[in-house]
């Protein structure tokens, strides 16, 4: 949920980074981290395995300039993907304000996708979320690989509410910032719908 | 219960306030408040080395995840933690259900003044943060992002 504080005069917003163990969430991040102005960032926190494998989130926190003299803050987080830590996820998608979907794009990895996405639907309904209204991005990850789904079927099998959706490579960058300014708009025009 | 939405000068001012007293009256070395979605919402003490930001962040972590131990062994929170560290240690209590406070200390002060300061702040915020919430949800209110236009949305991201 975002927070506005009228005497700071900041509006803090949070986007969730969901999608199947090894999609590239925590890629994403750390390419964000990697490119980001010093002044416009904070610290990247990893709660990780000795593998590298999220265990609880990544948490980066981003500024995004003024809107009529207020303050923008973004704090993106990413979920750990692998099935058995999902009691994780459904607490680091608490507050949510926008998710983007980060998609395995490797033909072997369809299935996971799928898995993931019922798994975010169930999470956010047992928060009173609906996945078919809330800000909400796909991004096609990995596009780089071969042996991948084209993006008709990946659209076909997971963009249902046809979402904006982005090619990406994240381990490049390509797609990423793309990725991350489509999902903070649609907040922003929610959160001024919502607050009408 | 839902942390605030929306935060006003005047209740700003009074949480920083018993922040303030908060910290000399307990001899703290920070004390800080954060919501439960980790955004923090005052500080008081010894910030100039300090990353509040990850603090909270991290607070509110953990936090969220002692609430799911809590609703897993059907208790409904466990309100107050307690770290304790070679040099340094940390308090944290849940404030109304709805907001973080945390306290960190050293020598300087101990545990059995922290807990007694914080048991009467924590009444005091807890007033703060009940009225602040009926305030933001009172219909009259009005939200700065009224004024915001789909051209200023657009704007932000055009460089
Ligand atoms: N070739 C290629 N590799 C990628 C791409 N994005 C991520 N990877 C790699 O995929 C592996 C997993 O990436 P992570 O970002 O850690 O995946 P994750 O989604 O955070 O995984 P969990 O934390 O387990 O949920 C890493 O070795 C990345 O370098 C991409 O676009 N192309
Ligand atoms: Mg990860």
């Amino acid at each position: 949920m975002s927070f506005i504080n009228i005497a700071s005069r900041e509006i803090n917003c949070k986007i969730v980074y969901y999608g199947p163990g090894l999609c590239g969430k925590t890629t994403n991040l750390q390419y964000i981290y990697g490119h980001t102005n010093p002044d416009a960032k904070g610290k990247m926190i990893s709660l990780a395995t000795e593998t590298d494998r999220t265990l609880f989130f990544d948490f980066l926190p981003l500024s995004l300039g003024e809107i009529r003299g207020f303050k923008t803050r973004f704090h993106l987080y990413t979920v750990p993907g692998q099935v058995f830590y999902n009691a994780s996820r459904k607490l680091i998608l608490k507050g949510v304000d926008g998710v983007v979907f980060v998609v395995d794009s490797q033909i072997d990895r369809l299935e996971a996708n799928i898995e993931s996405v019922e798994n975010l639907k169930e999470n956010l309904n047992e928060q009173g979320y609906d996945l078919d209204r809330i800000p909400y991005i796909i991004q096609y990850n990995k596009r780089d690989l071969t042996h991948l789904a084209s993006i008709e079927e990946l659209h076909e099998l997971l963009n249902h509410r046809s979402v904006p959706e982005f090619e990406a490579v994240a381990t490049m960058g390509i797609g990423v910032f793309e990725t991350l300014k489509a999902i903070a708009k649609l907040v922003f025009l929610e959160l001024k719908k919502s607050h009408r | 219960m839902d942390a605030p939405s929306l935060m006003f000068e005047e209740e700003f001012e009074e949480i920083q306030r018993v922040c303030d007293k908060l910290y000399s009256d307990a001899n703290g070395k920070v004390v800080f408040i954060v919501d439960k979605n980790g955004q923090p919402i005052a500080a008081a003490g010894e910030l100039e080395d300090l990353d509040l930001t990850s603090l909270a962040t991290l607070t509110a972590g953990n936090i969220a995840a002692t609430g799911g131990m809590a609703s897993l062994l059907e208790e409904s929170e466990f309100s107050t933690q307690f770290h304790e560290g070679e040099n340094t240690n940390i308090h944290i209590q849940i404030i109304g259900q709805r907001v973080i406070l945390v306290v960190i200390f050293d020598q300087r002060s101990s545990l059995g003044l922290v807990r007694l300061r914080v048991r009467k702040t924590s009444v005091e915020l807890t007033g703060i943060f009940d009225r602040l919430v009926s305030k933001a949800e009172s219909p009259g209110v009005k939200s700065p992002l009224d004024e915001i236009t789909d051209e200023d949305i657009e704007n932000l991201f055009n460089d």
